[in-house]
Parts: structure tokens; C-alpha cells; sequence
């Protein structure tokens, strides 16, 4: 998105501070999980608004249409059939995209400068016009979101709808979500709505239900009420703990700026040798001598 | 070469050739490959057309190298083995890198210092062909699960790190020892030179009438 962005807290390959003088409130989307009916509302809210449609696919015998995010689906409905208990059947229904963290792999790991843009706000936006298609996001990724399109090569996924949020807007799924299991607004009011939620779904039996603002990744901006908090992997393989992958942050972090002030030294060290000593020549006197 | 001239033969056409090839394509796989490893080299993607097209060459030139690469070991695996000589050799490294070094052991057609850098790069282009392979967009990477990709990147950025610092120190050694660079570049060096830098390489092509 191209707007005069006055409030980028984070620039990924960028060493200097970016444009940052404007503070914004943190803002964050809350996907009640108890409350989604599976309608897909938000799906077909999210190809009108960012106008993409992806090719129509195959029915694979399960709700999951698509059957997962591409670089034309930035949100997808998944579907899991679970038995916490014995017998009783559970569907648990995950609305899954970006999480938009505020410790995000996919900016950390990218290699273009301004092609993965954080704002104060909490959200991090890809600007595809300075995407290279190296795929590094996929690898800094915990959550498995950024696609790489097959039309261009440049990485796609979820932006929060930071074109309407910018001018003062929540985002085209939230005004879609017939249950108003989707609301949005500043992190802190949403925590606040999480938790009386949670009280109301401890009220009616499920004991472990909690937020999943995972901090590991310092929190996210995409946030989810569960009924089962305790174990979020029964929602489609949602992450425990997710964090950046120690290979990541090995791969990414003091390693290169080492390896980069290495190779200057090795420059150096050989030119300050010959400096010292000057050049290996053979004598011309050891060619006659030897003769 | 006759004698007359005070020039003994090196390395053949189609050794300078591949030699040459492996030497540029490795020169731009480091600058395309640095212009990803971290913003400060981020200008260099100018020197390929701009970062996508960095991103879409650097693997490309990447296969050439590797090729081109199989070829050189082919070609000088035979003399890149260790002998005695080499490690008594090794022994007086300081004096050598001071300029006082004498009495040396006779030495081959390589030093050791020759051979560490032939059996480095013999191991670790193979293993950047491989880790680039695993990471290569749009191509490749799909069949590769997440966590192996992220093991392959690093596997990439670190040994491109040695190897860019191996050669360095290659580049440096043959800026260094006077004489040295005509052999690769004309396919000749002066008699002097061969006597001094690898007595037994000489005495041996002496010995079979090479000169
Ligand atoms: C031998 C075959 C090689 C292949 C197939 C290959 C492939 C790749 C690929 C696919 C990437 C990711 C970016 C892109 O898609 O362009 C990459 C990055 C890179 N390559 Fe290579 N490469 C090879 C050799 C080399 C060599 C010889 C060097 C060093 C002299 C090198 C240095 C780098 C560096 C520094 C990066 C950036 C890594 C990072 O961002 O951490 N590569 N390579
Ligand atoms: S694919 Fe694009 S956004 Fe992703 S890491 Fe590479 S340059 Fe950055
Ligand atoms: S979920 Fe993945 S793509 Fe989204 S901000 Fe976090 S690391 Fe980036």
C-alpha cells in the first residue's frame, strides 16, 4: 500500500530507522472460534475487497474450500473433527491467515528492503512491488501464511485490510461475519472482549477456554478466542508455542553481521600483509645461481 | 616451452579455460549471493538487473559453476594429494608468510596451502549446490518441507561465508607470490619461479622433458 506511511515501526533489510514519527494504537483482530458458524462469509469478504479470486479448485470431500491459503486465498476457513472427550464429536472451525505478530519471521528473515513493512499499529504489511520471490518469509514464517504467486512470484497473504484500516476502517472480514465472531479494534479493548467471553464459555463448561495471543512471537494482532486454549493444536495444527525457528534467527541474526565484518577483515588482513612484508618474488640471482 | 625463453608450461588451454569459468561465475554467485545475505550488500543486486532478477540468476549461474567445477577436479585431483613433503612444508608457514622461509621441503606442482583450498572447495560447492538447490524458487523449493529449508539457507549463507573467505585467501596467495598469476592466465611460468616455489613439480617435468 502506497499511502504516506508515517508510523512504520519496522522495514525488513532496512538498518536505519524508517519514517516513524506518527504513533498509532495497536489494533487487533479477535476471532471468536466458539462463535464461527463456517460460513465463509469472510472468505468471499476478503476476494471482493482485495478483488482476487483464485481459480476455482476440486472438492475434496471436506469443508476446507480452498483447500489451503495461496497467493489468491489470504483466508481460509479450516475445518477440524475433533473428540476432546469420548463420544462427543466436536467441529471446530479456524479461520486462519496471518497473524500479523509483532515479532514477525517473515520481516526478519526477508532480504528486500521495504518488502515487508510493520506499522505502529501492529500490522505487518507485504509491499509487493519491492518483493524479490526468494521465499524467505515461508522460511521465517511459525505459522506457515506467506505464497509465493505463481503469476508474478511475488508473496502474497492477509495485510488486515491496512488500506481500510489506515483511513480509520475495520477490515472487510469483520463487516462480513454474520455471528460477530470477528470484531476488531485496539489490542487492549480486545483482550478486554476475549475475557468475558472466556468467562461466559468457562460458564457453559469448557473449562480451558482461553486466548491465544501467543507470546512467543511477542503477541499477535490477529488473536482467537478457543474453547480448548490448553490445546490449540486440535485447530488445525495451530501451533502450542509458536516462535521464530532458532534456525531462522541463527540464519538471520549475528551470524551475518559477523560473517559480513569477516570477509572485510580477510580483505584487509591480506592487504595489510603485503603492505608488511611485500610480494613473494623469486630472485632473479636464485635463477642463475641454481643454473 | 624451450628452455631459450626460461618459460615451463602450467596449464593447458582447456585448464585456463575451465579455471576461468569456475573463477567467474563464482565471482558473480558471490556478489549476487552477498546482495541477499544482508542489506549492506543489498546495492549489488543492481549489478544483475535489480533483486528479482539477482534472485532468478544467482541459481542459474550457480548450475554453470557446479558443472564447471566437476571439471577442474577432474582435473587436478591428482596432484592435490598430501604428501610429507607438505606437512614439513606446512611447519615453516610463518616463515613463508614473513618472506625469511629457507631450506624448504621440495614440494609438487601444490603446496599445501593449494591443496586445503581444492579439498574446501571440493567439499563445500557440492554442499552449495545442494542447500541452493532445496531453496531454489519457484522451482524446487516446494517439494521441501519448512524445516529442511531452514536448515538449507543456513547451510547456504554459511558456506558461502567460508567459501568466499577461501578464496580470498586464494586470490591474495596468487596476487602474493609474483609470477603466479601468467600461469593461469598465459599457461606458463618462468623456470625460476617453478624451481623455487615447487622443486619437485620441476624436477619432475625436468625429468620427463616437459620443459
Ligand atoms: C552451486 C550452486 C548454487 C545454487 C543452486 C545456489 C542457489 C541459491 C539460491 C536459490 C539462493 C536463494 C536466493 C535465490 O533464489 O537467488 C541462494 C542464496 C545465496 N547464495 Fe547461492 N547458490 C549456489 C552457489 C553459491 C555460491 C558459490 C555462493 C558464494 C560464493 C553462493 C552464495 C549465496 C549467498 C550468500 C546467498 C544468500 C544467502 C542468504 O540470504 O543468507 N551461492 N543461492
Ligand atoms: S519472497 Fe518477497 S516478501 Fe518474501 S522474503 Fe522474499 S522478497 Fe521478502
Ligand atoms: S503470521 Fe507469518 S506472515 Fe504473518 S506476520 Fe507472523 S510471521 Fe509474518
Amino acid at each position: 500500500m502506497a499511502l504516506q506511511s508515517l508510523d512504520i515501526l519496522r522495514r525488513s533489510a532496512t538498518t536505519t530507522p524508517s519514517p516513524g514519527v506518527r504513533q498509532t494504537t495497536e489494533v487487533a483482530k479477535l476471532i471468536d472460534v466458539s462463535k464461527c458458524i463456517g460460513c465463509k462469509a469472510c472468505q468471499s469478504a476478503c476476494m471482493e475487497w482485495n478483488d482476487i479470486r483464485d481459480e476455482i479448485g476440486s472438492n475434496a470431500g471436506i469443508y476446507d474450500n480452498p483447500r489451503d491459503l495461496s497467493a489468491d486465498s489470504w483466508t481460509v476457513m479450516r475445518f477440524s473433527e475433533v473428540e476432546v472427550e469420548k463420544d462427543k464429536l466436536e467441529w471446530l472451525i479456524r479461520k486462519d491467515g496471518c497473524m500479523h505478530c509483532a515479532d514477525p519471521g517473515c520481516l526478519k528473515a526477508c532480504p528486500a528492503p521495504g518488502a515487508i513493512i510493520q506499522y505502529s499499529n501492529g500490522i505487518v504489511d507485504f509491499h509487493e512491488e519491492n518483493c524479490i520471490g526468494c521465499g524467505y518469509c515461508i522460511a521465517g514464517c511459525p505459522f506457515n501464511v506467506p505464497r509465493i504467486s505463481k503469476k508474478d512470484n511475488k508473496a502474497y497473504k492477509c495485510t488486515l485490510c491496512s488500506d481500510r484500516v489506515g483511513v480509520g476502517m475495520e477490515p472487510a472480514c469483520i463487516k462480513s461475519c454474520p455471528t460477530g465472531a470477528l470484531v476488531f479494534g485496539t489490542k487492549e479493548d480486545m483482550i478486554q472482549h476475549a475475557e468475558e467471553r472466556i468467562v461466559d464459555l468457562k460458564e457453559r463448561g469448557f473449562s480451558n477456554a482461553g486466548l491465544y495471543d501467543p507470546q512467543g512471537v511477542g503477541g499477535t494482532h490477529v488473536m482467537y478466542v478457543l474453547h480448548h486454549a490448553d490445546q490449540p493444536e486440535l485447530y488445525h495444527g495451530l501451533p502450542k508455542d509458536p516462535s521464530i525457528s532458532p534456525m531462522v534467527t541463527l540464519w538471520k541474526g549475528i551470524t551475518k553481521p559477523l560473517m559480513s565484518l569477516g570477509i572485510g577483515l580477510g580483505v584487509l588482513v591480506g592487504f595489510f600483509h603485503y603492505i608488511k612484508v611485500g610480494p613473494n618474488e623469486v630472485e632473479e640471482e636464485s635463477e642463475s645461481e641454481q643454473q | 616451452m624451450s628452455n631459450k625463453t626460461n618459460l615451463v608450461a602450467r596449464y593447458s588451454a582447456s585448464e585456463r579455460i575451465n579455471h576461468w569459468l569456475v573463477a567467474i561465475t563464482f565471482v558473480m554467485l558471490a556478489f549476487s549471493g552477498l546482495a541477499l545475505f544482508h542489506p549492506a550488500f543489498f546495492f549489488l543486486t543492481n549489478l544483475f538487473g535489480g533483486g528479482s532478477w539477482t534472485r532468478i540468476l544467482h541459481p542459474f549461474i550457480g548450475v554453470v559453476m557446479f558443472v564447471s567445477f566437476l571439471g577442474l577436479i577432474a582435473k587436478f585431483i591428482g596432484q592435490n594429494h598430501i604428501t610429507k613433503a607438505d606437512l614439513e612444508w606446512q611447519k615453516h608457514l610463518g616463515d613463508i608468510m614473513a618472506n625469511k622461509a629457507k631450506n624448504l621441503p621440495e614440494i609438487g606442482k601444490y603446496n599445501i596451502g593449494q591443496k586445503y583450498l581444492f579439498w574446501s572447495l571440493v567439499v563445500i560447492i557440492p554442499l552449495l549446490m545442494l542447500s541452493g538447490f532445496i531453496i531454489w524458487r519457484p522451482y524446487f523449493a516446494l517439494y521441501f518441507p519448512v524445516d529442511i529449508i531452514r536448515v538449507a539457507v543456513l547451510v547456504h549463507a554459511v558456506a558461502a561465508f567460508l567459501a568466499i573467505m577461501t578464496i580470498i585467501v586464494h586470490v591474495y596467495a596468487a596476487i602474493w607470490t609474483k609470477g603466479s598469476i601468467r600461469a593461469m592466465t598465459r599457461g606458463t611460468v618462468t623456470t625460476a619461479w617453478a624451481r623455487h616455489h615447487h622443486p619437485a613439480w620441476y624436477k619432475e617435468i625436468s625429468r620427463e622433458n616437459k620443459l
